[in-house]
């Protein structure tokens, strides 16, 4: 497979949110997954394509799945992978960023995968650095392979978005993964719903164009898809929420709950979970119903066909022209 | 519940929720109100074998007072749930909303539920629990409102405080929104008003008490208006005191925000010359203000921008009242002059019986969601009858509340309770009534 002979996905060198790609784009990426899950079935799971490519996770929030899973997805491409982690400096965090990002670009990495957590960030390095960045989180903003993933997930289960109704529970107001599930699911031609206490909703929520619920079990009604989100430790005891067993009481779901959504309805989460706060084991446990372990094995081959996306606009013998 | 079967006869039947002024009867069944109707008795004695012969006295839904202080549980030397239930029923109330300024606070799922299980064993009216706005009336984090709701929690307050912090009430407030809860403020800037007995102005002066604006309360009134307006939640002001705050809550009204408020009875009947000579009595919070603004909490009741009347009903022990006036506790005991003190607005000719009583039943009824204050079939058998026109000298010895911190001493008024029924049960008589 060689990369620059291969039509172009993307058609920037950046995947830095979801909601500036085309449902081309989407598509191209979701379909070029699909090769690399069947890939990571076979015994032997290593590719050539990023040989000689070097890969740098630039991680300034902690993380072990996400990271993992792009680090996986570098080397089953052959590429060379770098992992840095970050420790936080608030003093100073506009010019550390700025620093690292002209010390990361004498490296000469080819594909700079990052997290960061204040909004932009990602945008940010990949103006001022001559490689291809990946956004792997930036503040409450956008999560993009997540949000792939997610899709790559509920399309090899559901075959189609249109019609289906997906419902994204909890801490939307601080979650990037909501945000850029929102964009994605609309432009596939899912209708979407957002349940939260209104302390966790964006005060403009509904011009994302979706509906709103404060009543979960008003909001499950009819829905297809339950993706719940990860409510924070620090956000759980008095400030947004008034403590973690009044939000399970009314937001957490159970069996009951999961009732009420439609007969067949499957439910997701980005992980880690918070069991018993925003998700009963009951529901988390079973797979009959539960995508969450089939989501981490489709991240690897979705961040596999992003690489992979990204790599083909990459010049021959580097980007650096 | 009663199972009996009790005829009310010749009374003047009035009942704001139905907008009914009229000679008639009533008849209660199994606690509820059976019947009702301008014919109903009239030309025979019922058979019933209780009967009432009201003598064309008023029968009119038993008071709702939403906002009441008692000292259970933790201060119950002050005032028990029982103690406070007496009072009540001897001032027509039916319906005490007890604050949650307790000790323990009641910002607890099983606290609320304590409450409840105390006033079914012990109080002769209902008794409504407000819980906690914030944990410990801190100010600082909401408390759980749902599971406090699901517990019996009628609203959210806290109590006597202002949450200073504007960002916790604006939380709380979009929170409680999503559960159509209703928040009710307390409206006094805590750092504007701090160390403040009485109401800033020339009488204070000459006293020398430390003394706090009204724009303390304003403030306030207009900060809470604007995250109703940015929150959508359901929103009372347990009492306002002056004409500006008055002003404030009308613009909103007009706005179409869904704002209430109340104003006490002490605020409709006193003002701050009623101080005296260091009259602790008159010390309650907020402090008495000038008689402008006093004549203005009349004009509210009066064009309805002020939605309910309370007492405030805040007993005090002697000890605490028996100080220098700056040193002496807030609060006043109101439960037993709450209706004669609103019925002066009537007999001074500035509103109906009928719109006076539709601020003491009808409304409260409405805005906390509660079966009671209204005449209609299939409603709660909760009743006051009452001689509006009855003339009597206040006498604290003659108050049922456990405290005697009354600032009405030796005052006439005109307006007495013959007795109070609360589920079709007589829980006073002033026929048969022995102090306590």
């Amino acid at each position: 497979m060689s990369a620059s002979a291969e039509t172009a996905i993307l058609k920037t060198s950046h995947l830095l949110g979801i909601e500036g790609l085309s449902i081309e784009e989407i598509v191209g990426l979701l379909d070029l997954a699909d090769t690399y899950v069947a890939l990571n079935r076979a015994a032997e799971k290593k590719s050539a394509l990023l040989k000689g490519r070097t890969l740098i996770n630039l991680f300034f929030e902690a993380s072990t799945r996400t990271q993992s899973s792009f680090e996986l997805a570098g080397k089953r491409l052959g590429a060379d992978v770098l992992n840095m982690s970050v420790r936080t400096s608030s003093v100073t965090k506009g010019e550390t960023l700025l620093d690292t990002a002209a010390t990361l670009n004498a490296m000469r990495p080819d594909i700079l995968v990052v997290r960061h957590y204040d909004s932009g960030a990602a945008e940010l390095l990949a103006r001022k650095l001559d490689c291809s960045v990946v956004n792997a989180g930036d503040g409450s903003h956008e999560h993009p392979t997540q949000a792939l993933l997610d899709a790559l997930t509920i399309r090899r289960r559901r075959g189609s978005f249109e019609g289906l109704i997906v419902a994204i529970c909890g801490d939307v107001l601080h979650s990037r993964v909501a945000r850029s599930n929102i964009h994605l699911l609309a432009k596939l031609g899912a209708r979407v719903r957002l349940i939260a206490p209104k302390t966790l909703l964006p005060s403009d929520a509904e011009r994302f164009g979706v509906e709103i619920f404060t009543d979960m079990r008003k909001g499950l009604a009819g829905v297809d898809i339950v993706m719940m989100l990860r409510l924070q430790l620090e956000r759980m005891t008095g400030a947004f929420v008034p403590s973690t067993r009044e939000y399970f009481r009314f937001y957490g779901l159970d069996r009951e709950k999961l009732a009420l959504a439609k007969p067949g309805a499957l439910v997701m989460h980005p992980g880690p979970m918070n069991r018993g706060v925003e998700i009963d084991s009951t529901v988390a446990d079973d797979i009959e119903v539960s995508l969450i372990q089939e989501q981490v094995e489709m991240g690897v081959a979705m961040r596999m066909a992003v690489l992979d996306a990204l790599a083909r606009g990459l010049a021959r013998g580097g980007r650096n022209t | 519940m009663s199972g009996k079967r009790i005829a009310f006869r010749n009374a003047r039947l009035i009942d704001p929720a139905s907008d009914l002024d009229v000679r008639g009867g009533l008849l209660v069944e199994n606690g509820r109100i059976a019947d009702i109707g301008p014919r109903l008795f009239n030309d025979t004695d019922p058979s019933d074998p209780e009967v009432v012969d009201c003598k064309g006295q008023v029968l009119a839904p038993g008071l709702i007072d939403m906002r009441v202080f008692t000292g259970e549980p933790g201060s119950e030397h002050r005032e028990t749930l029982e103690s406070a239930s007496r009072a009540a029923a001897a001032g027509g109330v039916t319906t005490i909303v007890v604050m949650p300024n307790t000790d323990p606070i009641i910002d607890e799922p099983s606290l609320v539920d304590f409450i409840h299980r105390r006033a079914t064993a012990t109080a002769r009216v209902h008794v409504v629990p407000m819980a906690a706005l914030t944990q410990r009336l801190a100010g600082e984090t909401m408390t759980e409102i749902g599971l406090l709701m699901e517990a019996g929690a009628v609203a959210f307050t806290d109590a006597d405080r202002t949450v200073a912090n504007t960002r916790v009430l604006r939380r709380a407030l979009s929170y409680a929104s999503a559960f159509g809860a209703l928040v009710v403020g307390h409206a006094e800037d805590p750092d504007l008003s701090a160390g403040a007995s009485m109401t800033e102005g020339e009488f204070a002066m000459r006293l020398g008490i430390p003394a706090a604006p009204t724009a303390a309360e304003t403030i306030i009134v207009e900060r809470d208006i604007r995250l109703v307006e940015l929150t959508g939640a359901r929103y009372h002001f347990g009492q306002i005191s002056c004409r500006a705050s008055l002003e404030a809550v009308a613009d909103a009204k007009q706005r179409g925000l869904p704002i209430t408020c109340g104003v006490s009875a002490h605020h409709l009947a006193l003002n701050e010359l009623d101080v005296g000579s260091y009259l602790t009595f008159m010390k309650v919070k907020p402090p008495l203000r000038s008689e402008a603004d006093r004549a203005a909490m009349v004009e509210g009741v009066s064009n309805g921008t002020i939605d309910v009347i309370v007492s405030s009903h805040d007993p005090q022990a002697a000890d605490t009242k028996r100080q220098p006036f700056a040193a002496a506790a807030f609060g006043a005991v109101g439960l037993e002059t709450l209706l004669p003190v609103a019925l002066a607005i009537h007999h001074d000719g500035r509103a109906s019986l009928k719109h006076v009583l539709k601020a003491l039943t009808e409304t409260p009824a409405r805005i906390l969601g509660l079966p009671g204050g209204r005449l209609a079939k299939g409603a709660p058998a909760d009743l006051a009858l009452f001689d509006p026109d009855a003339p009597f000298v206040v006498d604290p010895a003659e108050l049922h509340s456990r405290a005697r911190n009354t600032p009405f001493e030796g005052r006439k008024f005109q307006g007495r309770v013959r007795m109070t029924f609360v589920g079709g049960e007589c829980v006073f008589d002033r026929a048969k009534d022995k102090q306590p």
